[in-house]
């Protein structure tokens, strides 16, 4: 198999170990992995930012803001770095679906150790694209995430278009309107799923939504954690 | 044929899109205009993925693994199908999109009347080559292979066969697998034609319509070309990722129009050229003296038999530190190619610590280290040849096309297999480039020497005998 990102052929190492347990082949090449930033050590209890805090200044003032938290917490992966810039680049505006196999591995991982006490009860919601978007990209990054979960999948949200997320300040995200639209009630504890969690503000607005309409708890996750 | 729709004439819009393979979104008209030119079939349609039983191949790249073509659930058309993973820098190719080609009026390319306003002169070892370039495109040959030392000054050599090309109203194209050989070329070649358009594309290049008649491209560029040039030149022919790469040979072939003329330039041709010279089927023309006619500086090994542990130790080898000492020519800036970037940066400082200590360069500013993915490349090398850097550690992006008046060069880890015979050739290439300086030390710092080296000097020393005879004095070696 080849490298994802370099092409290069992957080319196992032989130890007893792995004689005896067979590992499951990498997507990325060893060189390639180095370079993705895994979150380690203390992070926050709420949004997964690493720090030392038990929950990091912003989400107190979220806290603070909303009274009751719509989002119980949210579990990222990675934290953001130069290469997770291009690398996301590439998948999202370039198009390159495929590089989104990348994570599945590891996606499944973090549903075993994170969201399994969820039992099979809980549905995955993934964080729309609004139509125009879809047509551009024509495929959902958040969506492909989610299909790597062991849970029902259901896109229940819908999006008005509007300007690019990654191009408004901190202070235009917080106060935006809520950008989402729900198609159908559902009263199941939910994971949403989205590719990044910049300030948090897109998934306190579609979490905000879910509850409205009956979901009992809802929860997140997001690959990187800018 | 005037259109209410189309602001501009029939005549323009064959320039514009003639000769290309193009997407939708590359195509920058509005929907209306677009929906005109294809019911009046100037644009046709061609199906962008094909099968061709047992593979699928991606029309634009020519790709065919399967690796590099997976499937895609498109939210458009709701279905299942390939895109391809090759191209994708270039926009991307959805099997249920087609790609458009040019079907309307070819565009008729201006006869210039006597457009070469270079007034320098050739060698007469470069007019040999250069009159032979001028037969080959002036009577539409099919191939001619110039093998020209390096410095040999094979830029100059084309211009007569350019302007050739040009006054038959012919249309060319100039490339090259590095975007560094295309960024130098430019200014030189629009230097030598100056009334005429000249246009450069390479990746994040100023010039995106390439409408001109003389055009200079990375062979990446030429994928959205499809019969497009009545000459193509293909100078380095032997470099990477040209010849790992089998879309780009795939795309220039495709760029050519039927009865062209291809033109490759090459300092250390590959096997596959080598034997089809060898029997015949290749035309070439052999240039072995350098344009100042002095010979190539001949490398010379070092063994350090403390490289591994020295690299471990992010130290330089420490025979790099005794030929320091005692270089012939203590003025001359230094080129210090190592294999990888990661080396580049961990010799960066004890390179710099002992260079100092030396007195080679005076403060840390003097020394810097360039590699491929470098944002500051370029400017780090007119730095090198302004002579505000005197020392520059490099990987092999430096090997060619560039051009400094007066260097030594140390090879360090010569033995890595990224330094192939090629790849030395070119490296020891860069010494004593200018006839101020035509000499220039070459150092090959090993711990064990490789085919590729030995094969590099001795294809070196060919060269110069052959150089030499041309002059009447065979050389002893």
């Amino acid at each position: 198999m080849e490298c994802l990102w370099c092409g290069e052929e992957i080319i196992m190492e032989i130890s007893w170990q792995n004689v005896f347990w067979p590992e499951k082949p990498s997507r990325l090449c060893t060189v390639c992995k180095q370079n993705l930033n895994f979150i380690a050590g203390n992070r926050c209890a709420k949004c997964s930012r690493s720090t030392e805090e038990k929950i990091c200044a912003d989400c107190r003032r979220w806290e603070k803001q909303l009274g009751v938290d719509v989002l119980e917490w949210n579990y990222s992966l990675f934290s953001y770095n130069a290469f997770m810039k291009e690398y996301m680049a590439k998948w999202k505006y370039r198009g390159d679906y495929h590089l989104g196999f990348a994570f599945q591995d590891a996606i499944r991982q973090v549903y075993k150790e994170q969201f399994s006490f969820l039992k099979k009860d809980a549905v995955v919601v993934p964080i729309p694209l609004s139509k125009e978007r879809l047509h551009e990209r024509k495929f959902n990054q958040a969506k492909m995430l989610a299909e790597f979960f062991p849970l029902p999948v259901k896109e229940i949200l819908g999006r008005k278009h509007g300007e690019k997320q990654a191009k408004k300040s901190r202070k235009e995200r917080i106060f935006s309107q809520n950008p989402f639209f729900i198609t159908e009630t559902l009263n199941k504890p939910v994971i949403l799923v989205d590719d990044i969690y910049t300030t948090g503000t897109t998934l306190r607005h579609a979490a905000f939504l879910l509850k409205e309409h009956g979901c009992s708890r809802v929860f997140a996750f997001t690959l990187i954690r800018g | 044929m005037k259109n209410k729709l189309l602001p501009l004439d029939i005549e323009d819009y064959a320039k514009k899109f003639s000769g290309k393979i193009l997407l939708r979104q590359e195509i920058p008209l509005n929907d209306e205009q677009f929906q005109q030119l294809l019911t009046l079939q100037n644009f046709t349609p061609t199906p962008s993925i094909i099968k061709k039983f047992p593979y699928y191949q991606c029309q634009r790249c020519g790709s065919r693994k399967r690796s590099l073509l997976p499937s895609f659930p498109c939210t458009t058309c709701g279905k299942e199908h390939l895109y391809c993973r090759n191209c994708i820098s270039m926009g991307r190719i959805l099997e249920c999109e087609p790609l458009y080609v040019w079907s309307g009026p070819s565009p008729a390319w201006e006869k210039h009347t006597s457009p070469c306003t270079w007034e320098g002169e050739l060698t007469p070892a470069q007019q040999k080559a250069a009159d032979r370039i001028e037969a080959v495109i002036g009577n539409n040959e099919k191939e001619l292979l110039v093998w020209a030392v390096c410095g040999a000054g094979k830029t100059e050599m084309l211009f007569p066969g350019i302007a050739k090309g040009l006054e038959q109203g012919k249309r060319i194209c100039i490339a090259t697998p590095r975007a560094d050989v295309v960024r130098e070329l430019k200014p030189r070649i629009q230097k030598a034609f100056q009334h005429v358009t000249v246009q450069a594309l390479y990746g994040g290049s100023k010039d995106k319509e390439a409408d001109a008649q003389l055009l200079l491209a990375t062979t990446h560029q030429l994928l959205r070309f499809k019969q497009a040039f009545d000459v193509m030149i293909i100078d380095e022919v032997d470099a990477f990722p040209y010849h790992k790469d089998p879309s780009l040979p795939f795309a220039a072939e495709r760029a050519k129009t039927d009865a062209s003329s291809t033109i490759y330039l090459t300092a250390t041709p590959r096997k596959e050229h080598q034997l089809r010279m060898d029997r015949k089927q290749l035309p070439h023309v052999f240039v072995p003296l350098r344009y100042h006619g002095h010979p190539l500086p001949v490398p010379q090994m070092k063994m350090t038999f403390s490289l591994r542990k020295d690299l471990r130790n992010h130290e330089p080898p420490s025979a790099f530190l005794s030929w320091l000492q005692k270089r012939e020519n203590p003025k001359r800036q230094l080129l210090i190619f190592v294999p990888t970037i990661a080396m580049a940066e961990n010799l960066h400082e004890n390179i710099a610590k002992l260079l100092l200590q030396e007195k080679v360069i005076q403060t840390n500013k003097e020394i810097t280290f360039v590699h491929a993915e470098d944002p500051d490349r370029a400017k780090k090398v007119q730095r090198f040849r302004d002579r505000e850097i005197t020392v520059i550690i490099t990987t092999t992006i430096l090997e060619r096309g560039v051009t400094f008046p007066s260097v030594d060069v140390a090879v360090i880890d010569a033995g890595h297999d990224v330094f192939d015979e090629a790849a030395l050739v070119q490296i020891a290439g860069r010494a004593g480039r200018s006839a101020d300086d035509p000499t220039g030390e070459v150092i090959f710092f090993h711990d064990g020497k490789t085919e590729a080296m030995v094969q590099a000097i001795r294809a070196i020393q060919k060269m110069n005998k052959r150089g030499g005879e041309l002059h009447g004095m065979p050389m002893v070696w």
